[in-house]
């Protein structure tokens, strides 16, 4: 069965250069997902409440100035709603020192600059038949 | 082996072209179509053909002369190089200093801060997640912290940008260390950088702070308070620079940078300003991408069609009016995170066609900043390109070297014709202002950003270590993080909660009530100027949160407005 992947696509923080995002969002909805995208700078709580509310498979956030610092807040609150089967993965500048931490904080997967549009699509497909096979075991 | 020619001097130009083009056919293996990133076809070869000699006084001319394609000044770089101008934030005001001082130290000219994230958003240091405090810019919050972060700078002297979004309280946090220093406000010059608010909503950086009706006053305010207070500070830096990186294409962002001035300049005049009075403090802030002849030539036709847009349409007659001044920064988005010292020569490259351009400020950006904020190893490099490229390269001792080149001529034209083509759609859209409002100018840089992303996915595009010549690297040779120290971060916090609580509270209200009386009083109607209320209040020690949320409540938070 064809499996249509759900993601939402957000950036939190303070920063709001949104190429990235722009790109991702536009890219995976053409490649048949669907895509739920928001402007930057939204609030940890309100990413949650739209991962509850619109039932996605994946968070995508795109950070390209620091606030995957913030990364691990959001992950603790997800967790909290219960949605810590969604996987979560994070694009953008994330320095080396960092992509350990936030894979320790239970991001599934961190993609630097340069990684090609197919490899993002490709994994979010991939992400989603396992979050789909931990939710509804066969 | 080619024939003997039966005549090796041809009878003419178009003759010998022909044959140029015959044999060009026969021998080129595969010849692909090239066009640039303006998505203008460029040819294997440019010729005399190419130009209209008739149209070399109207259309290149003279350095120092209308149309200024050769450059804004008789001298230019001949006579004064450019400003070595270096964006610099991260920290605390103090480690800021420190930065700004050895930075100077090493062949800066100029400063330019760049603020904390949190305050390009208008929040202070306790409104924002700890964690992301001066990671990106300095945490500069009151007209105190200022003082700190140019701590020996002599301000009669030297140029400051300030990347100082709607309401700009860095400037007014600036006047209060001048008038606290007895430096006079009419010797201080510099740019308030970040102040073309339409910039910000296309390219949605961190700047929303003001709906845009609201930014659109207050800038207007800005332009006409600093006209009368600050003879030598350019109040309006027009910022192509966001769209670029945003995605717009070269051609795109200039014109959609003409089209945002053309809009200010409208706003001016509405608001019962002289276009002499106003145009002469109008700054532009390009990006400079790494597709070499075709920035050299966007430059070339921007100073041109500015030249003439200034007297035709505004009437200008000052010449100060028709110079487009304008500061350069070398494109981030081109800089790869793979085989960092690589962005070196990537850097050095666009520098020299910003410096070919004919700018009159430079940013060279660190090699490192694909990684993080720049540390100070790789900020030192930046500095000494600009050095090498300024005195060892004798790059300036020739103007305008690339004039009369047949290519750059004819792309100059050609980039003028691209240009003015955008600029007509965003007239037919109603103007910028409009234009934005409704989307388009976004939805077109998104077009143009998914297209370039393509074609380097594709291969089209060569990027050198990410879709070529990829290499395995020691992630242990990249730079260290430059991050903010922790401990100097907490000691700032709590210093500033310790000084709030000292301030006069009354002084504070009463500052903050007369700004939000200037904010509901329609100008029109002969209310006090906003900007002119931010001075004081930063003055009396109103913080920027403070100033930033007073002005949210009175003109509306600036939603984004996207499309993807």
């Amino acid at each position: 069965m064809d499996i249509r992947p759900k993601v939402l696509i957000t950036k939190i923080g303070l920063d709001g250069h949104d190429r990235g995002s722009r790109i991702v969002a536009a890219h995976l909805r053409d490649a048949g997902m669907e895509v739920v995208y928001t402007p930057p700078w939204q609030e940890i709580r309100t990413v949650v409440k739209l991962a509850v509310e619109e039932d996605v498979d994946v968070i995508g956030l795109s950070s390209l100035a620091t606030d995957h610092l913030i990364v691990p807040k959001l992950m603790a609150a997800l967790r909290e709603a219960g949605l810590s089967d969604v996987a979560v993965i994070v694009g953008g500048i994330v320095p080396d020192e960092d992509e350990q931490m936030l894979l320790d904080a239970g991001v599934a997967r961190v993609f630097h600059p340069g990684s090609p549009l197919e490899d993002i699509s490709a994994y979010i497909t991939d992400a989603t038949a396992r979050v789909r096979a931990a939710r509804f075991p066969a | 082996m080619n024939k003997p020619l039966a005549d090796p001097v041809p009878a003419s130009t178009e003759e010998a072209h022909v044959r140029w083009a015959a044999e060009y056919a026969a021998q080129i293996e595969s010849d692909k179509a090239v066009h640039n990133r303006s998505g203008i076809p460029v040819k294997p070869l440019y010729t005399p053909l190419d130009v209209d000699p008739a149209r070399f006084d109207t259309d290149v001319g003279f350095p120092g002369q209308p149309p200024y394609t050769r450059g804004i000044y008789a001298t230019m770089h001949r006579g004064r190089t450019w400003t070595q101008r270096q964006l610099i934030g991260l920290g605390t005001p103090a480690a800021y200093n420190a930065r700004l001082l050895d930075i100077i130290g090493h062949g800066a000219s100029a400063v330019s801060l760049i603020p904390c994230n949190s305050v390009f958003r208008g929040y202070d240091m306790d409104e924002v997640d700890e964690e992301l405090l001066g990671t990106c810019g300095v945490v500069a919050n009151s007209a105190d912290h200022m003082t700190t972060c140019l701590d020996g700078v002599d301000l009669a002297t030297t140029s400051c940008a300030m990347n100082d979004p709607s309401p700009f309280t860095l400037l007014a946090f600036m006047l209060a260390t001048a008038r606290r220093r007895g430096v006079d406000w009419r010797t201080i010059s510099g740019t308030s950088n970040q102040s073309d608010y339409l910039s910000h909503f296309v390219a949605n950086h961190m700047f929303f702070r003001l709906a845009l009706p609201g930014a659109r006053r207050v800038l207007t305010d800005h332009i006409a308070w600093c006209g009368e207070h600050l003879p030598r500070w350019n109040p309006l830096s027009v910022v192509g620079q966001h769209m670029q990186q945003a995605g717009a294409t070269p051609a795109e962002a200039m014109a959609f940078t003409l089209s945002s001035a053309i809009q200010y300049a409208d706003d001016c005049v509405a608001a019962g300003m002289s276009p002499d009075a106003f145009l002469p403090r109008f700054t532009f802030f390009f990006d400079i991408s790494i597709s070499f002849f075709e920035e050299v030539a966007k430059f070339r036709a921007g100073r041109r069609i500015w030249a003439r847009l200034t007297r035709e349409r505004f009437g200008a007659r000052d010449p100060r009016s028709w110079r487009f001044k304008f500061h350069g920064q070398t494109s981030g988005v081109d800089l790869t995170r793979q085989q960092p010292l690589n962005n070196i020569a990537r850097v050095t490259a666009q520098a020299i066609a910003g410096i070919f351009g004919g700018l009159q400020s430079l940013h060279t950006d660190a090699y490192d900043e694909a990684l993080s904020c720049p540390t100070q190893f790789g900020a030192r490099i930046a500095v000494a390109t600009q050095n090498i490229l300024r005195e060892e390269a004798h790059l300036t001792d020739v103007i305008d070297p690339l004039g009369g080149s047949y290519y750059v001529e004819a792309l100059t034209n050609e980039m003028e014709q691209r240009v003015l083509a955008i600029m007509a759609d965003v007239e037919a859209a109603g103007g910028m202002y409009r234009a934005v409002e409704s989307g388009m100018v976004q939805r077109r840089i998104g077009e143009s950003a998914r297209a370039h992303q393509e074609r380097v996915d594709s291969g089209a595009q060569t990027v050198v270590g990410v879709n070529a010549y990829q290499v395995d690297e020691d992630a242990r040779a990249r730079p260290a993080l430059a991050r903010p120290d922790p401990a100097q971060m907490r000691a700032h916090m709590q210093d500033f909660a310790q000084w709030k609580a000292r301030r006069s509270a009354a002084a504070v209200e009463k500052a903050l009530a007369d700004l939000a009386r200037s904010a509901q009083a329609d100008r029109n109607g002969g209310g006090a100027n906003i900007f002119g209320q931010v001075v004081a209040a930063a003055d009396v020690g109103c913080t920027h949160g403070e100033i930033c949320r007073t002005l949210r409540r009175e003109l509306g938070f600036g939603n984004p407005l996207v499309a993807v």
